[in-house]
C-alpha cells in the first residue's frame, strides 16, 4: 500500500536533449508527511504531474497501491493541489459550480475551511489568492482520494492563513490516512511539517 | 534629514457598479501613514487582497480611472502631484514589478530596456548595468518567456537600477525563487539603498522583510495597523494582535493558526478590521481607532500590547 515512483524519467518535447528528470525513485505511504526540496528548475512541479497523472513519463511508472495510475477509472486517488490557484480553476465560472464540478461537498468541509458562503456566487477574479486556495483543497478532498500532492500551496499566502490551512489538512491527513507529498521551498516550513524530507 | 517619501493618512477608493447602473463606493485602503529615510528600506507586509499593490500604483499614479485617492504624499520635499508623478516615474521613483508579465513579450530583452535607443554610449551604459546584475550579452537577444524566474527578476532591477533613482518600489520581488536567488536579488535591493535610495518592498513574506528591511509597516484588509523597527519582532516588541498572531504563525515560531479569514475590501466599517479574529476584542474595537506613536514605533489598536500611550 503506497504510491511509488519508479525510475521516472521525463522531458518536455522541444526542451532540447536534457531531460527534466532522470531516473527519480519515490515512495510515499498512506499517513506519511514526505517533503521535496530542491532549486527552482529542478522538476519537482514536474514530478508531481507525473505521479497524478497529468504527464505520462518517459520511462518508469507510477503504481498506486500497487496498480498502474493508468488503469483507475473515474476519480483519481491521486490528487494534486497547484500553487497558483488562479490557474487551477476556471475563470468563467462561479466558485460554487467549480466545487459542485467534482461532486457533492462533504458535510462541514467549507466551515472548516473558513469559506464564507458569499463567496460561493463569486468568480475568481473577484477573491484573493488565499480564498482560492481553499476552494482548491475543499475540492481535493474527496472519499477515495487517497495521497495528496501539494505543491508550493501556501507559498503566496500570508503566515496566518498558510498555518491555518496546515493545520486544517495535518488534521484531514490523519483523519482519512492520506499520504502527502509536500513540496516547498521554505525549509523552517518542511522541518515543521514532514516526516521525511527528500531532496531533489 | 528630509525624507525621500512621506505618505499621510492615504486612502484609496473605487467606484463600481453592484447592480444596474448603481454605483457602490468601495473603499479599499484607508488612513495609510508611511515614511522612507534616504538609504532606508521599509517593508510593507500583508496578505493578499490587503491593497498593497494598489499602494504603489497610488505612489506612482497609475491607479485605474474609477478610483479616487485622497491624503498627502511628499516626494523629496514636495507634494507629488498627478502631474509630478508622471515626470518622474522611470527617473527618480521607479517600480521594480512582481514579474515578467510587465515586459512586452514580443520585444527583446536589449532593444526593450534602451526604449529603442541604438546609439552605442546607450547600448554601453546597459551592457554596463546588465553585467553588474550578472546579465552576460546573449540575454540581451532573449524573449521575455526565454528568461528564467530569477533571470527575469534581475533583468527587472537592471532596469530599474539603471536610471539611478531616488526610490525604487518593488512588488513581492521574490516569490518562485529558491533561497539563493531570492537572497541575491535581495542583496541587490541592499546596494541599491546603501547608495542611498529609499526602498519600498512590498510583500507578503514577513521573514523576508525581516531579513532586509530597517522598519516595517504592517497592513491588514486596507489599513495600516503598526510600524515597527524590524529588530522589535525578535525582540518579542510588537503592539499590535494582529502583528503578534503572524509572528507566532511562522513556522520556526510555534505555527499557531488563528480562525477565520480576512475582511474583503470595504467590509469593514470605521473600527479595527482585525476586531472579528481578535481575542482580546471588545464592543469600542468597532469604533474608530486612531494610529498613535507607542514605543518608537506606531499602532492603531485601542489596547495596545506591552505599552502604555
Amino acid at each position: 500500500m503506497s504510491l511509488e515512483g519508479m525510475g521516472l524519467t521525463f522531458g518536455y518535447r522541444g526542451k532540447g536533449k536534457k531531460g527534466v528528470l532522470d531516473h527519480v525513485d519515490l515512495c510515499l505511504e498512506p499517513g506519511e508527511r514526505l517533503g521535496l526540496s530542491g532549486p527552482s528548475g529542478r522538476g519537482k512541479t514536474t514530478l508531481c504531474k507525473l505521479l497524478s497523472g497529468y504527464e505520462r513519463p518517459d520511462k518508469g511508472r507510477v503504481l498506486v497501491d500497487g496498480k498502474p495510475l493508468g488503469e483507475y477509472k473515474g476519480l483519481c486517488p491521486v490528487q494534486m493541489i497547484w500553487q497558483h490557484p488562479e490557474t487551477a480553476v476556471d475563470p468563467l465560472m462561479k466558485l460554487g459550480d467549480t466545487l459542485r464540478e467534482g461532486g457533492p461537498v462533504e458535510e462541514g468541509l467549507l466551515e472548516a475551511l473558513h469559506i464564507q458562503p458569499a463567496w460561493l456566487d463569486r468568480y475568481p477574479t473577484e477573491l484573493s489568492g488565499g480564498e482560492l486556495q481553499r476552494f482548491c483543497i475543499a475540492r481535493a478532498l474527496r472519499p477515495g482520494v487517497k495521497y495528496l500532492l501539494c505543491d508550493e500551496i501556501t507559498a503566496m499566502l500570508d503566515l496566518i492563513t498558510q498555518a491555518q490551512m496546515w493545520s486544517f489538512l495535518l488534521e484531514q491527513a490523519e483523519r482519512r490516512q492520506l499520504g502527502l507529498l509536500i513540496v516547498s521551498h521554505n525549509s523552517a516550513l518542511l522541518e515543521r511539517l514532514c516526516t521525511r524530507i527528500q531532496p531533489l | 534629514m528630509e525624507p525621500i517619501l512621506d505618505v499621510k493618512d492615504l486612502s484609496i477608493s473605487f467606484t463600481q457598479y453592484s447592480r444596474g447602473t448603481r454605483q457602490v463606493l468601495l473603499h479599499v485602503i484607508r488612513e495609510l501613514f508611511l515614511t522612507i529615510q534616504p538609504g532606508q528600506i521599509v517593508a510593507v507586509v500583508g496578505s493578499s487582497g490587503s491593497g498593497k499593490s494598489l499602494l504603489a500604483h497610488g505612489i506612482l499614479g497609475i491607479l485605474p480611472y474609477n478610483s479616487h485617492m485622497a491624503g498627502e504624499i511628499t516626494f523629496l520635499g514636495q507634494p507629488l502631484t498627478q502631474q509630478r508623478a508622471e515626470q518622474v516615474r522611470g527617473r527618480e521613483m521607479v517600480l521594480v514589478p512582481q514579474g515578467v508579465t510587465y515586459l512586452d513579450p514580443l520585444m527583446q530583452v536589449g532593444p526593450q530596456l534602451r526604449k529603442g535607443k541604438k546609439d552605442p554610449q546607450t547600448k554601453a551604459r546597459f551592457r554596463q548595468v546588465l553585467n553588474r546584475y550578472g546579465l552576460g550579452e546573449e540575454v540581451e537577444t532573449l524573449y521575455p518567456f526565454e528568461l528564467s524566474g530569477g533571470m527575469a527578476r534581475r533583468v527587472l532591477i537592471a532596469t530599474a537600477a539603471e536610471a539611478a533613482p531616488r526610490l525604487v518600489i518593488a512588488d513581492e520581488p521574490t516569490p518562485g525563487l529558491d533561497a539563493r536567488a531570492a537572497s541575491r536579488v535581495l542583496g541587490h535591493f541592499r546596494e541599491l539603498a546603501e547608495g542611498g535610495a529609499g526602498v519600498l518592498l512590498i510583500t507578503h513574506d514577513l521573514e523576508l522583510a525581516l531579513t532586509i528591511a530597517h522598519r516595517v509597516t504592517v497592513f491588514y484588509a486596507g489599513v495600516t495597523i503598526e510600524e515597527a523597527d524590524a529588530a522589535d519582532f525578535a525582540a518579542g516588541k510588537l503592539r499590535h494582535p494582529y502583528t503578534r498572531a503572524l509572528w507566532n504563525a511562522l513556522p520556526q515560531n510555534g505555527f499557531v493558526p488563528i480562525p477565520g479569514a480576512q475582511l474583503g475590501p470595504g467590509e469593514g466599517g470605521q473600527g479595527c478590521p482585525f476586531a472579528p479574529r481578535c481575542t482580546q476584542a471588545r464592543p469600542e474595537c468597532l469604533g474608530p481607532v486612531p494610529y498613535r506613536s507607542l514605543d518608537g514605533g506606531r499602532v492603531r489598536c485601542l489596547y495596545p500590547e506591552g505599552g502604555n500611550l
